[in-house]
This record gives C-alpha cells, structure tokens and sequence, in this order.
C-alpha cells in the first residue's frame, strides 16, 4: 500500500472523519428515533407516573399473574431450546458428515422454511394440527385413533410451532463449528482402538460445545420473546410474556405494567447474551487448540 | 468411514424425519390453497382456484396488499442507501466509535421484536404516526438496516479499497469514485440486502399490529386478525402467494451473490 493520497494533512483526515459520520448517521438516526428512543421511552414509563414509583416492578415480581407468565415462558424456552438440541444436532451431524451436494441439499431445506412468513408457518400448523385438521384426519383414516387428538391451541401445539421455527438457529451454528472439527481426530481415535461411539462422545462432541452454546443462546433469547405462534396456537392459555405485553397495552391499557414487564425481559435477553458471550469466546479458545 | 452401522442408520431416519418435519408446513399450504373444500379433507377433494377468486375480488385483501406492497417498496428505497453509506463508512473509517455504531445498526436482531413494537407505539402515540404511511415505512427501514448493513459488510470485505484511491489519485471526486469503482463491485450484495429488506417488511406482523390501522393495514395484520377468529382457506392462497414471492426474491438475491463470487 503505497498509493499517496493527494492531502494527507490533518485538515484531510478531520474532514474524512466528518464524510464518515456524515455517511452513517442517517442509518444511526433511524436506529436511535424508531429503537433506542422506544425503549427507553418503555424504561421510563415504567418508573415513572405522575412522580417516580416502583410498583409496576412490584407488581411484575409479586402479582401472580406475572409471575406464573415468566416461569412459563422460561419453562417453554427450555423445552424448545432442548427439543431444538435434540433434533437439530443429528441434522447438522449428518450435514457435516456427508459429501457436499447431500449437505447442500439438508443445509437448503433447513434454510428454506426460514424465509416464509412466521405468520405462514403459524398457519400451516393450524392446518397441520386442528381437530379437523390434516393429522388428525389421517390418523382417522388409518384408524389409529377414534376421536381427534387436542393437539393445538395448547402448549403442545405452541412448542411444536416454536421449535419448527427456530430449528434453523440452531442447525447453522451446530453445523459451522463442526465444520471446523478436524477429520482426523476421529480417525485418531478409532485407530487407537476406541469404538465410534467411544470417539464421539469423547472427541466430537466435546469439540462441538461451542455450537451447542451458540444455538441454544439463540434459540432460547428468540424463545422468550416469541409472539406470534403463542398467540395463534397458544388458545389463550398460555400466556407468554410477550402476550402479557401486548394484553396490558391492547385490552388493559396498563401500559405502565407493560413497560415494566418489557423491560424485565429485555434485561433478561441481555444477561443472557452477556453471560454467555465470556463462555462462548472462552469455549472457541480451547475449540481452535 | 461409510459402514452402515446400525448408528448411522438411527442417524439417517432422526434426520430424514426432522427434515420432513421442517418442510412439511411449507409444503401443506399450497394443496389447501388450490382445494375446493372449506373445511380440510382427506384426500383432498377437486381443484379449484375459488380461494384465489375470493382475495382478488376482495376489496380489503387489494387495499391490505396495496399497503404491504407501498410500504416494503418504500422501505427498500430508504434502507438500502442509508444502508449502504453506513457499511460503506463501517468498513472505510478508522474512528473507533464506528465499531459502536455497528453494533448499535444490529440492534433491531437484539431486541425482542415485541419491545419495539410496544415501544413504538408509544412513541407513535405521542408524534401522531399511529395509523399511518410514514410511520408504518420508518419502523420497517429500521428493522431492514441490518439485513442491508450486514449484506453489504460482507460484500466490501473482499473489496480493495486502494482501487478507490487510484481512481482519486487519477482526479476523480469521492463521490463518482464510489459511483464508478466501489458500487459496481458490491452491486449484488447491495442487492441481496435490498431484497432482504424487502422481504422482511412484506413479512413483518408484529410491530404492524400495533402501529398499523384503518385503510393503513398490511397484509399480515388482517391475515392475523383472520387467523384469530376463524381457519379461512383464503389465508392459504395468500400465504402460497407470499411464499412464492419470497422465494422467488430468495433465489433471485442467491443467483445475484453468486455472480460476484
């Protein structure tokens, strides 16, 4: 790099710096009016009526009502971050096992229902799952079962949508650290007498914790603030927080009790974040050894 | 390496299901959509087209799908340029704060989506955007910067900046050095960005359910409001429409990334 620029003065460098800030701040601005004004407007209005007071927080921490909502929701999470483990893990195993047109092939149709509408997704499963639906008409029609199954507007139906959505977020970070697990580690250990399965569990999966950190992060944050399949599939009985929000907005108008379960659950997400980014980065340090 | 094992045969069959399992609502739809049927049978009864007969002929559903297709235009056309200056100015500057910046631009992915939604609407509340076309357009250039921000990072990186200094050294200005050396090289993950955006405003429910109203409401809101009260099969031939819409934008921005290289 030895081209010169024309001026390179410091009165050159203090107007690239101004071009440069000039160029991001109408992105920034949008950013800061339509986000960061809205959340704090959210973080002030839960401390503040007519004066400062903490009783919406004393609300969302002793009212049962809100109480029970986030012990659902983090119940919820959980299953869905663990069932998402439990499926995703094999995908991304044999993704990463296979020679590269089938592991294109699996990659695209994890990848695909990614890019139609949650609200599609919601839809389908509704199809999929109602008590006339197509499952319960074809269990019929083998003769498996007499009376359709209850299998949505419930909590089964909420997870069963939940985890078909946020598969993927877990499938592409499990597959992107095993992709970065050498072969030749697991040949080690099977020519020194260890059984596949042996090798596995001492070598590979070991290897792809940092994935499993990664994918379960994403999921269980994008769990916690999920409202759209609840919502539709949910029936009205389970009562994710996200819908305690909109119901205390919508329906209730206590909007101060909104922001203030807002903002639980957005210090929630990023202590999570937080907590998890010190493991993740520790985790790749040993992971590239 | 390739022995089947009984393992790997477990392996096969769990991962085969879960595929299906993945792609069997995507594919679910589009039969509901084209059946004569209201209600759900199996097998499916005769064809029909009546679904899409019964949206097109509907005035709400035309001024719904005028609303989704006005706003995600528009939000393309705002996002994408401001976008682009902001990766361009991330990539390019050597002020620290810019790191801060970037993280601040990815902050839309960060927040739930129903916090800014509610706070939003606050907001809205008090300036009078509720129920509006600018405020329906806004929140959604917010919530496509990071698709157009992170598109067009990827594309600069391999990109050599000293071919823009060249061309300056050569006599050019900023600006037509940007237009003539930097953009054509980025062309297509500025428009993988753009149609990613785009894609997010067609598909964007939740902060329009709470900032969107009267003859400003989007597809999606009237498409949830519908889901909430009954299981109407108009739904199913808006969503086959939406979903071929998305991946044929899909394709098209893949197509487009792969000619750079």
């Amino acid at each position: 790099m030895t081209i010169t620029v024309p001026d390179s003065s410091q009165k050159h460098q203090r107007r690239e710096h101004a071009l440069m800030l000039a160029l991001v701040s109408p992105a920034l601005l949008v950013i800061l009016a339509l986000i960061v004004l809205p959340v704090g407007w959210l973080a002030w209005q839960s401390i503040y009526h007519d004066g400062f007071t903490l009783e919406n927080y004393r609300r969302v921490f002793t009212e049962d009502i809100y109480w029970r909502s986030f012990a659902l929701t983090f119940e919820i999470s959980l299953a869905v971050t663990v069932i998402a483990l439990l499926l995703g893990y094999p995908v991304a195993y044999l993704a990463n096992a296979v020679p590269k047109g089938w592991s294109i092939l699996i990659l695209s149709l994890v990848v695909l229902p990614f890019w139609t509408s949650v609200l599609v997704r919601a839809y389908a499963w509704l199809a999929l799952l109602q008590r006339t639906g197509v499952i319960n008409q074809f269990l019929r029609y083998l003769d498996v079962i007499s009376e359709p199954l209850a299998l949505v507007h419930n909590t089964f139906g909420t997870v069963v949508a939940t985890v078909h959505i946020l598969l993927p977020f877990m499938v592409l970070p499990l597959y992107a650290t095993m992709q970065k697990i050498p072969g030749d580690l697991m040949q080690a250990g099977a020519s020194l007498g260890a059984s596949p399965s042996l090798t596995f569990f001492r070598v590979f999966l070991p290897l792809s914790l940092p994935g499993v950190l990664a994918g379960c992060t994403m999921v269980f944050v994008l769990c916690l603030g999920f409202y759209i399949t609840p919502e539709l599939l949910g029936g009205g009985r389970t009562v994710m927080v996200s819908m305690l929000v909109s119901r205390n907005v919508e329906l209730y108008n206590q909007f101060g009790a909104a922001s203030a379960v807002a903002v639980v659950l957005l210090l929630s997400v990023l202590l999570i974040f937080f907590a998890v980014s010190r493991f993740i980065s520790l985790d790749r340090v040993l992971g590239q050894k | 390496m390739t022995r089947t094992s009984p393992a790997r045969i477990v392996l096969y069959v769990i991962s085969a299901l879960v595929l299906v399992y993945l792609i069997l609502p995507v594919l679910i739809i589009a039969p509901i959509s084209f059946s004569s049927a209201r209600f759900l049978t199996f097998p499916p009864p005769s064809f029909s087209l009546r679904w899409y007969q019964q949206y097109f002929a509907n005035p709400a559903w035309m001024q719904a799908t005028r609303v989704t297709l006005t706003v995600a235009f528009f939000t393309v056309l705002i996002a994408t340029p401001c976008g682009v200056a902001a990766a361009y100015a991330i990539s390019q500057s050597k002020l620290r704060i810019m790191r801060m910046f970037h993280m601040a631009l990815l902050l839309p992915l960060v927040v739930p989506i129903i916090i800014t939604a509610v706070g939003i609407f606050f907001v809205y509340a008090k300036v009078g955007l509720v129920a509006t076309m600018p405020g329906l357009v806004l929140a959604n250039v917010m919530l496509g910067l990071p698709y157009v921000v992170i598109s067009v990072l990827a594309g600069l990186q391999s990109f050599d900046p000293a071919q823009e200094m060249v061309a300056r050294s050569l006599g050019m200005n900023r600006l037509r050095s940007f237009f003539a050396v930097t953009l054509p090289q980025i062309k297509s993950s500025v428009v993988a960005g753009g149609i990613f955006a785009f894609i997010s405003a067609m598909d964007e429910t939740i902060v329009a359910l709470f900032i969107s109203g009267g003859q400003y409401q989007p597809l999606t809101k009237r498409m949830f409001t519908a889901l909430r009260d009954e299981i109407d099969p108009t739904i199913a031939a808006i969503s086959t429409l939406m979903t071929a819409a998305s991946f044929m934008l899909v394709l098209l921005a893949s197509t487009r990334g792969k000619r750079s290289g």
